[in-house]
């Protein structure tokens, strides 16, 4: 007879250990031991998958494409401007390719000197073949459209951090995954709906000038009912002036709370962006009306200054991924660097437009290709119905053992807690999240972990039969079962692992319980049932075994 | 001693023919399905065909006839509705004619809150996914599947001899197949977590079939003398209560959580109950009868002396 003390002392060791392990997963239990104690356990234990507590699970996509179109773009302004500083007379500057610049000139004799602007823009290099006596073409770079795909999906990565940290969320996880993925979890939100349009907004804030010298503009309706903005930009195609487009204000009627928009004929050129912001807060105006007061920096003060002055007398338009805000006329030069956005909101909406002007704008729009958004409600019925069955379950397996092994059925029934117990400390020592799969998985080592046993007492069933000695018998039915238990088991274990390895989410959640159910079942079967017997069989010389 | 059944005496492997009918039935359903799936025609969820899922809870029942007419009349006519009646719950799914970047979800909330003015409800849970994660999870769960299967083939000819790591797998293929032809003809929808409980019963059935192999083998190499189908059918009947008991364990654990799991895990513990089932039919008449079809010499199943 081996000595079943070591193995005795092993097991109520790793009972011990398991459970204070779990204690970290309790909060009652935890929050309620004094701080000595909760210094001496780890901090965390397991986690709760969104599927249970509720939450969103999104993954994004940088339109890389738009990123290097709209850095494009941005040079497109400043070499306009460059030119009208060097007074060089040019017909148009435009992009007119992903990365292509083709600047028009009337005048062939400029060509040189329109040539040598390149100096500046060190990222393009010129076309010859493309170009002609009146035109020079750019092209971006290969290496720089690289960076600035390279840079889209680092400076959104940090941008929506930023924001979600203003918004307030326990515990966020935004990763990159894969090339140009974003992976954003935000466990437990209550709105679900409005942090998933603090996420994705662009916020990219521009100023920009009226156009007021076009009679066009007159042509425009005064005011048009929502949705149908589409509509008027479609009539008015080919009529705008080169260099305008037609942008809506979002405007609110006081009396019936009905949404209407109000076209603008708005130069195309951008004055400023929201990239020299410092700082955005809301404020409350004189009417009980919440506005967002932003701060310009240093440099965008000075520029803030510089167009106002230049524009006096004339409407700027306020304008945030493209609707207009508000288009107040500029009635002096601004000094001091701030400026007011007014519009109509609700102070929410005030608040949420002050959190992504301040987190700054994202380089370029975000693709939504997965949304998983689970309620709160949902997450707590899923864990009552989970915790429901577990229970019928582990209930209906209990009972089952006891009638069909009677003492040994309790013992089985014993190691099945002792399972559950270590399957439990052993989540939470690795902190691990559980998904409702998860529970499923639980479930379903309830079922599986008294298998074993069922292989071990239907071998000993058979040796007594043959008429061996209970002890004999109870020893050849572990030996000869134990074969069959690891093959069952490791069987069961390459598809837990394959299904961790290219899982998902809730699915890995439900691999992990598997796989971990699985080993420890292993052993509480091989070892923990076994000590029980061998002590039964040293007190006394068992005569019958209720089995 | 309890036992269900005491010594027994079935004659399985003459039963084979029967059993092989109807084995050949469900597999071919299982590769119909298969073949379907592969062409885009069978119900596959959302996760794989990418689109948009929406959950609501109800203040009060709501038809399922007057949910779908208000969806038809707002346009959204193509949407599957299916209820879950004690919870007054409703889930609407739109498969991928649309991309999310037109807010279905969106849409679907605003028609109900519409048409439905009376009937307070939440959004329990909101699912859109685009065409390409539903590739990419495609392409996951394949690979899951190969890696899975070659793994447990690989162990079990490892451990046992090539015939019956062949066996074992292809008696595994059977139950999987069948399940998933099972799913297929009742037109039930095809989700990841479908495919993680074929996985999963993959791993389980070889657990039962190993149990049968075991003393088969075991056998062999005691009683060498008797005929081959004798000594394989005395095999199963020894260890047929073992496999019974086994089975009805975890059957006695996966029928709570059909009927009490929630709607989330109802399919998943469905695809794992019908998987233990056939499973444990498998190892007895599939599994087992397919060792005699072994061409060569009879009566030399074990190669060692």
């Amino acid at each position: 007879m081996k000595k079943v003390s070591g193995r005795l002392t092993l097991l109520v060791l790793v009972l011990l250990v398991s459970l204070v392990m779990f204690v970290p997963s309790y909060p009652p239990l935890y929050q309620a031991l004094p701080a000595w104690a909760t210094r001496l356990l780890p901090n965390k234990g397991i986690t709760l998958g969104l599927d249970l507590q509720g939450g969103i699970h999104m993954v994004m996509e940088v339109d890389e494409d738009r990123a290097v179109e709209i850095a494009v773009e941005r040079s497109v302004t400043s070499l306009q401007d460059a030119l009208v500083e060097k007074k060089i007379p040019v017909e148009s500057v435009k992009r007119t390719g992903p990365g292509q610049i083709t600047i028009q000139f009337q005048n062939a004799d400029l060509k040189i000197q329109i040539q040598k602007l390149i100096d500046d823009y060190p990222t393009f290099a010129e076309q010859p073949s493309s170009g002609s006596a009146n035109s020079v073409v750019w092209e971006l770079r290969d290496a720089e459209a690289k960076r600035i795909k390279d840079s889209a999906i680092n400076q959104a990565l940090e941008t929506i951090r930023n924001r979600i940290d203003q918004f307030g969320v326990a515990e966020p996880v935004v990763q990159r995954q894969g090339l140009k993925q974003i992976v954003v979890q935000l466990p437990g939100v209550k709105e679900p709906k409005r942090a998933k349009d603090l996420i994705k907004e662009t916020a990219l804030l521009e100023f920009k000038m009226l156009d007021e010298d076009s009679q066009i503009k007159l042509d425009l309706p005064t005011r048009i009912p929502k949705d149908k903005e589409a509509e008027v930009v479609a009539q008015m195609e080919g009529k705008l002036p080169e260099g305008d487009q037609i942008l809506f204000e979002r405007a609110i009627e006081k009396d019936t709370g009905r949404e209407y928009r109000i076209p603008y004929l708005v130069k195309k050129r951008v004055m400023l962006t929201g990239d020299v912001l410092s700082d955005a807060r809301v404020a409350i105006g004189q009417f009980n009306d919440p506005y967002v007061s932003i701060t310009f920096d240093s440099k965008g003060g000075r520029e803030f200054e510089r167009i106002t002055g230049d524009n006096v007398k004339k409407r700027m338009a306020v304008v945030l991924d493209n609707t207009i805000y508000s288009a107040p006329v500029i009635q002096e030069r601004i000094t001091g660097g701030r400026a007011q956005i007014t519009g109509t909101f609700s102070t929410q909406e005030a608040n949420d437009l002050a959190i992504v002007l301040r987190a700054g704008a994202l380089p370029a729009p975000l693709k939504i290709i997965q949304d998983l958004t689970v309620g709160p409600s949902l997450g707590r019925d899923s864990i009552e119905k989970g915790i429901k069955a577990t229970l019928v379950a582990g209930a209906m397996v209990v009972l089952f053992m006891i009638v069909y092994y009677r003492m040994s059925g309790v013992i089985a029934d014993l190691a099945l807690v002792l399972n559950l117990v270590c399957l439990m400390g052993a989540l939470s020592a690795l902190t691990a999240t559980l998904t409702l799969p998860g529970i499923a998985g639980i479930v379903l080592t309830i079922g599986m972990g008294v298998d074993s046993n069922v292989l071990i007492f239907e071998r000993i069933r058979e040796e007594l039969r043959s008429g061996k000695a209970v002890r004999l018998a109870v020893d050849g039915g572990y030996d000869k079962a134990l074969l069959t238990i690891i093959d069952s088991h490791v069987t069961t274990l390459i598809t837990g692992v394959a299904l961790f390895l290219f899982g998902t989410g809730p699915i890995k959640g439900f691999a992990v319980t598997l796989c971990l159910g699985i080993a420890i079942n292993l052993f509480t079967a091989l070892v923990g049932t076994k000590v029980i017997f061998d002590i039964m069989n040293q007190r006394r010389k068992v005569e019958q075994l209720s089995i | 001693m309890l036992e269900i059944l005491g010594k027994t005496n079935f004659d399985f492997m003459g039963k084979r023919r029967y059993a092989f009918f109807f084995s050949g039935i469900m597999v071919i359903l299982g590769i119909i399905a298969l073949i379907q799936i592969g062409r885009g025609a069978a119900n596959l969820g959302i996760d794989f065909a990418g689109g948009t899922a929406v959950q609501l809870k109800f203040d009060q029942p709501i038809k399922i006839d007057e949910a779908r007419k208000a969806l038809e009349s707002n346009g959204l006519g193509d949407a599957e509705l299916q209820e879950f009646g004690q919870d007054n719950k409703l889930l609407i799914r739109v498969k991928a004619s649309t991309t999310i970047e037109e807010k279905t979800a969106e849409r679907v909330v605003a028609i109900f809150t519409k048409e439905f003015p009376g009937n307070h409800f939440v959004v329990d849970s909101t699912t859109e996914i685009g065409p390409t994660i539903g590739k990419k999870l495609q392409e996951d769960a394949l690979i899951a599947v190969l890696v899975s299967f070659a793994g447990i083939i690989f162990y079990i000819a490892a451990r046992f001899e090539f015939r019956f790591g062949v066996a074992a797998a292809l008696a595994t293929f059977h139950d999987v197949l069948a399940v998933l032809g099972a799913f297929y003809v009742l037109d039930k929808e095809i989700t990841l977590l479908v495919v993680t409980a074929l996985l999963t019963l993959a791993g389980y059935s070889l657990t039962d079939t190993v149990v049968v192999f075991d003393r088969i083998r075991e056998n062999l190499r005691l009683r060498r003398r008797e005929r081959e189908e004798i000594m394989i059918n005395n095999a199963v009947n020894q260890v047929l209560s073992r496999t019974i008991v086994t089975s009805l364990t975890v059957v006695l654990v996966l029928i709570p959580l059909t009927l009490a799991g929630g709607e989330v895990l109802h399919d998943f513990s469905l695809a794992l109950l019908w998987g233990v089932i056939f499973g444990t039919y498998s190892s007895v008449f599939v599994a087992s009868p397919l060792l005699l079809l072994w061409p060569g010499t009879p009566g030399r199943l074990l190669k060692r002396a």
